[in-house]
């Protein structure tokens, strides 16, 4: 079935939640983005971040993180119901993304996810492009990141 | 802080900033896919040949990380950013796959001094990764915010 017969529009659901320890948080930023508020506790107190804080492109990751076995979870759940799951496809990206607060060293964020459309690819009749709102929030329910994502469907 | 050369009025529209070529290979498309987009097409050789993306692939996740180091290295390490509050768009144009070698830039779009936080200017960027044969992979605009330089409160902060 396809994902828009599944998951009505506008519905969201949350799709796992995931704490960031300060070693976590160094470990993504040494790879990736190593400025010092990402780093060093001590040297994050002098910047306007205030504390030390996971690099926004680890917070993002963290909802893939997430989503990745929360959809494997779905397709057992569909096939199980004798459902053929939707078959999604890689995603040619992402806009709007909003990095609304901090996600400091101990933060567990819950991430979600909301089917905003679906519409026919007009190149191609044989796929679909999917188009979500993704969030995550911290555990004082404060949003912390919120981007709009589109996922290729193969029908 | 110590060794911070670049501030806000370093970065006029049109200031580019070129990356340092880096290679992308098949044992860090599979680590960062194990922790955060354990997908096959980024977990496996095989299934990455089978699916639309041609062969072992990066996530886009990773690919985004691998553009921030890129970015670190070419102009924000030694000044004085502080952080991103968003990103507009990132698009993942084109599969990165293992021995990929990424290259490309980035651009000053616009900048101005932010209303709420005077000593705090606001740098809107556009990034073009690129590969081997100079095609665009990915494409990220983008904000950075930057201190300005020779003010009170930059002093305060040591």
């Amino acid at each position: 079935m396809r994902m828009a017969e599944l998951y009505p529009f506008g519905e969201t659901i949350d799709i796992g939640s995931l704490t960031f320890t300060a070693e976590d948080i160094v470990r993504f930023a040494r790879d990736f983005d190593p400025q010092p508020f990402h780093l060093d506790e001590a040297l994050a107190r002098k910047a306007l971040f205030g504390a030390l804080c996971a690099s926004g492109w680890h917070t993002s990751a963290g909802w893939m993180k997430c989503f990745v076995p929360f959809w494997m979870g779905e397709c057992r759940r569909l096939a199980a119901k004798g459902i053929a799951p939707p078959k999604l496809g890689p995603s040619p990206g992402f806009t709007k993304l909003s990095w609304l607060k901090p996600v400091f060293a101990g933060d567990t964020i819950t991430y979600s996810v909301t089917l905003t459309g679906s519409r026919a690819l007009a190149s191609r009749s044989d796929r679909l492009i999917n188009t979500f709102d993704n969030a995550g929030r911290n555990q004082n329910g404060e949003p912390v990141v919120r981007f709009e994502s589109t996922v290729l469907e193969f029908v | 802080m110590p060794g911070e050369s670049r501030t806000f009025e370093d970065f006029p529209p049109g200031r580019r900033f070129e990356f340092a070529k880096r290679t992308m290979s098949a044992e860090e498309i599979t680590a960062f896919a194990a922790e955060f987009d354990p997908q096959p097409m980024h977990m496996d050789e095989a299934a990455g040949r089978a699916s639309i993306l041609g062969g072992l692939a990066a996530s886009g996740w990773h690919t985004s990380a691998v553009m921030m180091r890129m970015l670190f290295e070419a102009y924000i390490d030694g000044s004085t950013s502080e952080g991103s509050p968003g990103v507009d768009l990132m698009e993942w144009r084109r599969p990165v796959l293992a021995g990929d070698t990424l290259g490309g830039h980035c651009e000053v779009l616009d900048a101005r001094v932010s209303r709420s936080r005077p000593q705090i200017g606001i740098v809107r960027m556009r990034a073009e990764v690129t590969n081997q044969r100079g095609e665009l992979v990915a494409v990220c605009e983008y904000i950075n915010m930057m201190r300005l330089a020779a003010k009170g409160a930059d002093h305060a902060h040591g």
